[in-house]
């Protein structure tokens, strides 16, 4: 996949992974937005690959998230008594 | 030897985020719904199976409306290989042992070596279905899995218990349900979601199968818990102890 490809998924999952972001989809949308438009003006292939990397750790973040606050939830609602 | 089939049926149930409200006397259905989670953890640990070669296929079934196809292609999203669709008519409800029975009719032909089910749903918890699907199989089962092991025809699962942790040896097939600290599934991303539209889904209805799904029993009855009172303030020690002493009657 081309580099700007590869930005448009990163970009299209981290929208996918925020749907149900607690703060709104909304709140969240716009700071994605900011967060991808603020590199925008990067143009070295190498920087591209960089800003990637940092954006797919935050999408693996993001994940591990999910997960915490369901596992919690179950933890609270069926074992903690 | 690796397991041909593993079967994992999933269901569609309320999402776990949702606050349950009572609308008419019936649970308010029209809100957001997911996949059951203790079925998540099921579908994750037969596709770390299927990674570690230790099982060919992963098959999810689902019963429910036609709604509950989108919990199957989070099935297929995270790593399951074909579908199974028993559509049943929106808003009716299918009891632990008719789905039992439903499962069981798709194993006969399906012919899985091993069935794992989430230890019960988030809705009804009734926590039945996949002990009464291992009694009508008549296949041993192994519930409440914190670990699973597979060894050629040989099945070993620790298992929750109170007070403890249990270990216990089976041959397969088996039926196996699943404890919530089994494994983290892992989240169906969007690549893999639209890579699952392209999976198998079979579509079949309880009759195809022969088993009855009218209900065989009656809710009465349904009411929302009772809302918390909120607390007062009390003016004086005096107060306090009276109430304490009079109405909480903890003194």
């Amino acid at each position: 996949m081309s580099l700007r490809g590869q930005v448009r998924s990163l970009y299209k999952q981290l929208l996918f992974i925020g749907r149900e972001y607690p703060a709104g989809f909304e709140f969240y949308r716009a700071r994605l937005k900011a967060a991808f438009l603020k590199k925008r003006d990067l143009s070295d292939p190498e920087d591209i690959r960089k800003a990637l990397r940092q954006g797919e750790f935050v999408l693996k973040e993001l994940e591990a998230l999910w997960f915490l606050k369901k596992y919690r939830h179950l933890k609270q609602k069926y074992y903690d008594q | 030897m690796s397991l041909n089939r593993v079967l994992v049926p999933v269901k569609r149930v309320v999402d776990y985020a949702v606050k349950i409200r009572v609308a008419g006397g019936k649970v308010d259905t029209n809100v957001k719904h997911s996949m059951n989670p203790f079925d998540e953890i099921a579908i994750e640990e037969a596709v770390r199976l299927k990674e570690k070669k230790l099982a060919k296929e992963v098959i999810a079934l689902t019963v429910g409306p036609s709604k509950s196809n989108e919990t199957l292609r989070t099935a297929l999203a995270m790593g399951a290989d074909r579908g199974v669709h028993i559509e049943v008519p929106e808003g009716s409800e299918v009891l632990p042992l008719q789905v039992a029975k439903l499962i069981k009719a798709v194993a006969e032909k399906e012919k899985p070596e091993l069935l794992l089910l989430g230890k019960q749903a988030i809705d009804d918890d009734s926590s039945q279905t996949g002990q009464m699907l291992a009694g009508l199989l008549g296949w041993p089962q192994a519930t409440f899995a914190s670990k699973v092991e597979v060894a050629g025809d040989k099945l070993t699962v620790t298992r929750e218990v109170d007070g403890g942790l249990e270990t216990i040896a089976s041959k397969l097939p088996a039926v196996v349900t699943t404890d919530l600290r089994l494994n983290e599934p892992r989240y169906a991303t969007l690549p893999n979601i639209m890579k699952a539209k392209k999976k198998k889904v079979e579509k079949l209805t309880p009759k195809d199968l022969g088993v009855d799904v009218t209900p065989t029993i009656e809710t009465v009855k349904v009411i929302e818990p009772p809302k918390r009172a909120g607390g007062i303030k009390v003016e004086s020690v005096d107060e306090l102890l009276s109430k304490l002493k009079n109405e909480a009657r903890v003194l």
